[in-house]
């Protein structure tokens, strides 16, 4: 996190760093930095990287919670169309904008879009689980299909949108749609974080039912465990931080498949570590993945949703040949 | 204890169950015999409360079945289902350790860890602790599960064990130590009811065995009572010779040719 605060475009060293700290809070009256250095790091890049960690904990836990959910390492938001759910009814709140938007955002300012891509990602959610589900089990191969089918299908429609849209609302549709933290202010960061917080401390807790659940529904459900409930609460919780994270960030792939992949190798499939560790994981990586997008190209920046799936598509591939040899044995 | 009077369970306008009344006592091993679709799986789920009679009821221990809740039930009871494949990868003793997930909150105290390590021991799974169940061979992974099972109402004294087909798809060898496995629990106090397919386990290892025919009770008791011609016959349409043997209470199963 320090080092992203430091590098960009306008040098701070950490030394400058602790004293504009320092002097903010009142510690120290020394100035030993430029103002415009004060400001790049207090507008700029404290809130993206604020942005960053609430953003990528949101995508790990999330996509934690859902592989638990569906019962496959392979589910994640992106790739089975929760993600293009949420895009397209943001992209639709943006049309829109006439009637509907103009009212909520009335009511509630900026939370409509989240709003708006966590109704879109709950739907898909639902509409995945539903087709995917057989014998309390999900088939991979039709959950990847109706992935497939969703994505083509909210695409299509997002499309639509985008060809209806006026020339104003497409700029805000493009420049939202390129997944970048660019965005960042610290308006986005308050409107952003309870959207965050509530699956972050609320999923931890459905670890032990996630795990039960593992083994099938019905031997969750011997062990005294309310499934309904638990899968309604895991949609809720995980769709709401998918949501909140596209609308404001646009589509962020493979954080999620990857993070909790990462740890079920690396130490257990428990999903009382597997679910935090998700989040804090996740965090940490997207504010190093965001450094790298700004940096990589500087002072131009490179959308982060290009280099996630860069380094996502390999590792995905890697997961899916070894599962395949394990599936040999 | 549980007692189960005049059971029904219909879907739309077909009872996969009717009228069943039957009990089962502590220390006892029930055996269900019947032939597919006879009903012994619905039975089950009727027991373990995963879905609920159209009418009849069901005590356990002296309290209907419905008022209780799930957690509750959960520790007394635990349940073996025919289908354990799991797609994400867990240890071993991780997947043991669910078995105690009724009884503790977040952490498993010392006793739970002690009770995972005494089944594992009986069920002779604690060389495979530290393996992924998904590289385990199917008799392997079915004791693991019975290990699971086990933990869960290992503390229980009035506890209920439900097996459905235990002995499915495994070896002469696992079939015999988990049928072993089921009469040790049943000595120890346990009601332990079973869904078999092979007369000659039930009647071996059973106290007594329940017949089921579309849904209905085609006899109960003891194996050397109902293992007969007309009962088998009634249940699975075939014909039959029992042959004595020795070192067995009951005389074994053997089945005619089917004439077609």
């Amino acid at each position: 996190m320090t080092l992203s605060s430091c590098i960009g475009a306008v040098e701070i060293s950490v030394f400058e760093l602790r004293s504009i700290l320092a002097n903010r809070i009142g510690i120290s009256d020394a100035v030993n930095f430029k103002p415009q250095q004060a400001a790049v790091l207090l507008n700029i890049r404290f809130p993206r990287v604020v942005l960053g960690v609430l953003i990528g904990a949101g995508l790990g836990i999330s996509g934690a919670a859902i592989q638990g959910l569906f019962r496959n390492p392979l589910a994640e938001p992106g790739l089975i169309g929760i993600s293009s759910g949420a895009t397209l009814f943001a992209v639709l709140m943006i049309v829109m904008e006439v009637s509907l938007f103009k009212m909520l955002t009335g009511a509630i300012g900026f939370y409509a879009l989240s709003l708006a891509a966590f109704t879109g990602a709950c739907i898909t959610t639902i509409i995945v689980y539903k087709l995917s589900m057989r014998n309390g089990k999900t088939e991979i191969s039709t959950l990847l299909l109706s992935g497939i089918a969703i994505n083509a299908l909210a695409g299509a429609f997002t499309g639509l949108l985008t060809y209806m849209a006026t020339d104003e609302q497409l700029r805000t549709i493009t420049f939202w749609s390129l997944g970048s933290l660019g965005g960042a202010s610290w308006e986005t960061v308050t409107g952003i974080l309870p959207f965050i917080i509530i699956p972050v401390v609320g999923l931890p807790f459905l670890a032990k039912p996630l795990n039960a659940m593992a083994l099938g529904d019905s031997q969750a459900l011997h062990m005294g465990i309310d499934i309904l409930l638990v899968k309604r609460v895991v949609i809720v919780l995980a769709t709401i931080a998918v949501g909140s994270s596209v609308a404001v960030t646009g589509m962020i792939g493979f954080i999620g498949l990857i993070i909790p992949h990462l740890i079920r190798m690396t130490f257990t499939s428990d999903h009382r570590l597997v679910i935090p560790a998700s989040a804090i994981l996740g965090a940490a990586l997207l504010t190093l993945a965001d450094l790298l997008a700004r940096t990589i190209v500087a002072p131009a920046e490179l959308p982060i949703g290009i280099l996630t799936a860069m380094v996502g598509t390999p590792v995905f591939i890697y997961i899916i040949i070894s599962e395949r040899n394990k599936n040999k044995l | 204890m549980i007692e189960v009077k005049n059971l029904t369970y219909r879907i739309g306008k077909k009872d996969l169950l009717k009228d069943l009344s039957f009990e089962s006592t502590p220390g006892e091993l029930l055996a269900i015999l019947g032939a597919n679709g006879a009903g012994k799986s619905t039975l089950l789920k009727l027991l373990s409360k995963e879905i609920s009679p159209t009418s009849g009821s069901i005590k356990f221990y002296g309290k209907s079945l419905h008022l209780y809740k799930l957690p509750e039930l959960a520790k007394q009871r635990a349940v073996l289902s025919q289908q354990n494949t799991i797609s994400i990868s867990f240890l071993v003793s991780e997947l043991v350790m669910m078995g105690r997930y009724p009884h503790f909150d977040q952490h498993p105290t010392p006793a739970d860890i002690e009770i995972v390590r005494s089944v594992m021991v009986e069920t002779g799974i604690e060389d495979l602790s530290q393996r992924d169940y998904n590289t385990l061979s199917g008799g392997e992974q079915q004791r693991v599960q019975l290990a699971r099972v086990l933990a869960q109402i290992y503390d229980c004294k009035n506890a209920c064990l439900f097996l459905d087909e235990p002995t499915n798809g495994l070896d002469l060898l696992y079939q015999q130590q988990i049928m072993e496995l089921a009469r040790r629990l049943a000595n120890r106090g346990y009601c332990v009811i079973c869904i078999l397919h092979d007369i000659n386990f039930a009647s071996r290892f059973a106290d007594r065995i329940l017949m089921l025919k579309n849904g209905e009770k085609v006899a109960v008791g003891p194996p050397n009572e109902v293992i007969n011609k007309e009962n088998i016959y009634t249940t699975f349409r075939i014909n039959i010779t029992l042959m004595p043997c020795e070192g067995y209470n009951c005389p074994l199963v053997v089945p005619a040719a089917i004439q077609i």
